[in-house]
């Protein structure tokens, strides 16, 4: 291959480093009201008023809206397919309260001072409702989160508005309880993970304005923009034939953005103004009114013999989706579909969930989307199963572990089809040196160093749900243009996907040049979300160039007067083979332009009714000082199988990136709420994400598989690789301390308290 | 009040409030590269020069720099594409809305100390936080960038 699986710079690589005004807020118009909003001080209270008046007098302010004056049918921001799984629970504006930052006003006015000043003038009176802020308390609570009549699921998902259900369900093969009596060794732990910030460094952004068509414009700062379409139609309640959503480069995602935080306010403004608006949320705002990691407690058992045969693993996840229901349906389901099939030969296994709500922001969708959470549940249980069978962690994987062939029941009944897990487990242990390392080497210092192991795997796409489209067209001069739905975030998929094309088409990566994503110009396109992109746009891509190169063919064939089978065409020059003669690409792009009545452009559509996995294994060196419980990460290695990495250097960016963001959820991050339901870590100072400092050494290599039906044998990648750090950390904490800490993140007054007390 | 200043060699004056922060005023100025990724000085995407010194725009009053020289990246875009290219051979800049302020530091890092140890880069970068990259790339990046350098800018 000449140029997938080549490292080629990103497209916009050079106007990235260089800081061109790429940005939503680098290119909004100039004259855009500012729009903000005042958020509720309380958990939970009905608004019993909103004296308006004096804000409205404060100078340069346009516009003041309250729960009277918005529309009452309900919906989600939560960025999925129709009809979505998330239960329609919002409105823009809602009398009913329901977290500490829910929005109760949006004023929208000439500048920041002034709408700043007429926040301070608004007077809410407020009836402070008991509010629920513990997970556990919110099944079947007398306090409801959505008492409402007009809530809404659309589909069944096992939800309940009067119960504080979002969602329930369960999925078993055999009988779990049967086999576990039977097994020798039983280990039983429930794994609680915090809610985290995606903590992108661009925070929620959108701008809006009014076309000559006088249809509603949206340049917003999102994965989804198809999706931000239909939520923005039914919120403002006009059709979707009245919006556009474009997104420009976009500063960071990671699933935050698959949720629509930020368009609702202001393109109500504008669309009830005329006026342009926008609205740039404050580091603040989307620490405390954003979109997080779901908060879930993971209960495991996982039952062996003795001689270290897994046999059964029973899960039970409960999830906290906050005020609202966005992703939480979906989430919780990938805490068990993604963690059991990682074992290849159970002969039963059982998950059960229940999500809930509960008066603190509502959670979203962030990289590894629930995987995340029941991976490091089942990864901790099978380490504690290693040490309680006296067997080698390394050794009892390669027993256990899913092999290629093998039908995943856990995993929706799929057969993996490409899987090197085997080989990435052991390649990892030969690059950490797990043989001299495991478990633990006292320093002589206070210190000890020690090892841990997890593995992991995600999905590509949502199998049967997912769409990716692509349309190529031959221009002037042999370039072509590829346009796409899937959002590049960062990750470079714009890149990726010309990478797919100029493979496919036998030309250069210069010549393609690519575009999105638009929902007026796109092809449809679910968005860039469930690590989609590469296996589902990306074989949209060359389905859309093959089919191309097809029509160039018989472009040439009518140009040199020969029968189309008579072409040969390598990507420059088309050749009839039986007279030699030629005509060049350029000059067929030329031709296509002039007294041509069949298109040279092809869109093409893609969906699967599979979602091969890819998989990994982590490993950590760590050195704990006993004395404080500090943790220093020494030294991660990291062996991905995402099938054919399409481009080496994107791919080892998005793990070494995805380990960083693991390594903070696992040691530092974690959303707190005091005892009145205020967001503690509001801010940079509070939440700490990692600097470079505290990431260690951070060594990546690829043991690739095939994937069949992914362009050039390619999987996902984005996701799976936050998986391993907060078990394996776990893990190689537990090998230095003996012990097992069963909450995230892992911090050192834990480890030194836990200490104290051994 | 009134202040004068050098904006990327480019004599400025302007009639300001006097609680503008230095951030703004380069944006509204047209210097687009400066970022705001937080609001406690801690996520380093505001770096700018004052005089030959980098700061965080945020913490800096507009009236603070009255009288100086002022240099965002867009006042050093040769440098910037030259250092750049080096983190985008890594697809290194991923997102890219940090880079400019990390840019910005390194580059304060090279003028000061031409030949740093890995440890120095980490020290001197610490507070310049990245999302997307893990950092292993932007260091890759680095260390390519310092051997070009010591190669006397041959590849």
């Amino acid at each position: 291959m000449k140029t997938v699986g080549q490292p080629i710079r990103k497209k916009d690589a050079m106007a990235l480093v260089t800081g061109q005004p790429v940005f939503t807020d680098d290119i909004a118009p100039k004259n855009c009201l500012i729009v903000k909003v005042l958020r509720s001080p309380h958990a939970n209270a009905m608004v019993r008023s909103v004296k308006k008046d004096l804000a409205e007098k404060v100078e340069g302010i346009e516009a003041v809206y309250t729960w009277e004056d918005v529309p009452d049918e309900r919906f989600t921001l939560a960025g999925q397919t129709y009809p979505e799984a998330s239960p329609y629970d919002r409105l823009i504006l809602d009398r009913h309260v329901r977290y500490v930052g829910d929005p109760v006003a949006i004023v929208a006015g000439r500048d920041e001072a002034c709408v700043d000043q007429a926040l301070k003038r608004l007077k809410v009176e407020y009836e402070i409702l008991p509010a629920i802020l513990d997970l556990h308390e919110a099944k079947d609570s007398e306090i409801l989160v959505h008492p409402e009549e007009n809530w809404k699921a659309l589909c069944k998902v096992g939800a309940d508005n009067k119960r504080n259900l979002c969602a329930s369900g369960e999925s078993h093969d055999g009988d779990v309880e049967a086999v576990l009596q039977d097994c020798e060794e039983v280990v039983e732990g429930t794994y609680h993970v915090k809610a985290n910030q995606q903590a992108m460094m661009e925070t929620f952004r959108t701008v809006c304005y009014l076309d000559p068509y006088g249809r509603l414009n949206v340049m917003s700062s999102t994965q989804i923009v198809f999706h931000v379409r239909r939520i923005l139609s039914n919120a403002l309640g006009i059709s979707k034939s009245r919006i556009r959503v474009f997104k420009p480069r976009i500063g960071g995602g990671f699933g935050a953005k698959q949720t629509s935080v930020s368009e609702i306010y202001p393109a109500f403004v504008t669309w009830k103004t005329g006026k342009p608006s926008k609205m740039i949320f404050t580091r603040e705002e989307s620490q405390i009114a954003s979109s997080p990691r779901h908060e879930m407690e993971v209960s495991v058992r996982v039952g062996a013999d003795r001689d270290g045969r897994i046999r059964a693993i029973d899960v039970y996840t409960l999830s906290n989706t906050g005020a609202y229901g966005e992703h939480g349906p979906t989430t919780v389901g990938l805490s068990g579909h993604k963690s059991i099939p990682l074992y290849g030969s159970l002969e039963a296994h059982r998950f059960r969930y229940d999500v809930v709500y509960t008066n603190v922001m509502s959670s979203g969708a962030y990289r590894g989307y629930g995987a995340t959470q029941g991976i490091y549940a089942v990864e901790t249980a099978v380490n504690e199963l290693a040490e309680r069978l006296h067997i080698d962690p390394v050794e009892l994987r390669l027993k256990n572990m899913v092999r290629e062939g093998q039908i995943m029941p856990a995993y929706y009944g799929e057969q993996t089809n490409s899987c090197a897990l085997d080989r990435c487990l052991k390649r990892a242990a030969d690059m950490i040196g797990w043989k001299e390392k495991y478990p633990c080497r006292d320093m002589g210092n206070g210190k000890v160093r020690s090892v841990g192991v997890a593995m992991a795997m995600q999905g590509s796409g949502i199998s049967n749900v997912d769409v990716g489209s692509a349309t190529i067209k031959l221009e002037e001069d042999g370039v072509y243009a590829l346009s796409i739905g899937a959002a590049d975030m960062g990750t470079g998929c714009d890149t990726t996907m010309a990478q797919v094309a100029a493979e496919c088409l036998d030309c250069s990566i210069e010549q393609i040049i690519v575009s999105g994503a638009d929902t007026d110009t796109s092809p449809y396109d679910s968005g860039s979300y469930a690590s989609s992109t590469a296996y589902i746009t990306g074989k949209a891509v060359e389905k859309a160039c093959r089919k191309l190169q097809e029509k160039i063919c018989e472009k040439a064939a009518s140009m040199l007067g020969c029968e189309v089978d008579a072409v040969e065409f390598d990507g420059h020059t088309a050749v009839d083979r039986t007279t030699g003669k030629q005509v060049t690409l350029k000059e067929i792009g030329t031709a296509g332009q002039s007294g041509n009545a069949r298109s040279l452009q092809v869109t093409e559509t893609n969906s699967s009714p599979v979602s091969p996995p890819p998989f990994m294994a982590g490993m950590a060196e760590i050195e704990v000082d006993k004395a404080t419980g500090h943790v220093e990460l020494l030294d991660y290695v990291a062996v991905v199988d995402c099938g054919t990495p399409l481009n080496p250097n994107l791919c080892r960016c998005q793990v070494e990136g995805g380990l960083a963001q693991g390594i903070g959820m696992a040691l530092y991050e974690d959303v707190r709420y005091s005892a009145r339901g205020q967001m503690l870590n509001n801010s940079f100072m509070q939440y700490k994400i990692p600097t470079r400092l505290d990431v260690g050494t951070l060594r990546v290599e690829f043991e690739s598989s095939y994937e069949e039906t992914g362009p050039f044998g390619a999987k996902s990648i984005g996701e799976v690789v936050i998986n391993t750090p907060a078990p394996a950390l776990t893990h190689a904490v537990a090998n230095a301390t003996g012990l097992w800490i069963h909450e995230l993140p892992i911090t050192s007054e834990k480890i030194a308290m836990g200490l104290l007390k051994k | 009040m009134k202040i004068s200043l050098m904006l990327n060699g480019t004599k400025i004056e302007r009639e300001i409030a006097p609680d503008l922060l230095l951030i703004d005023f380069v944006r509204e100025e047209g210097c687009y590269s400066v970022k705001r990724g937080c609001e406690t000085s801690g996520c380093g995407l505001c770096t700018v020069f004052l005089d030959e010194k980098p700061v965080l725009s945020c913490s800096v009053l507009a009236a603070r720099a009255d009288g100086h020289a002022v240099t965002t990246l867009e006042g050093l875009q040769k440098e910037a594409e030259e250092f750049g290219a080096f983190i985008a051979d890594q697809g290194a800049e991923q997102c890219g809305f940090c880079n400019p302020g990390m840019i910005m530091n390194a580059i304060a890092l090279f003028r000061e100390n031409p030949d740093p140890t890995e440890e120095e880069m980490k020290e001197y970068l610490a507070g310049n936080l990245c999302r997307c990259s893990g950092y292993e790339g932007q260091l890759r990046g680095m260390k390519a960038f310092l051997e070009y350098k010591k190669q006397g800018g041959a590849v």
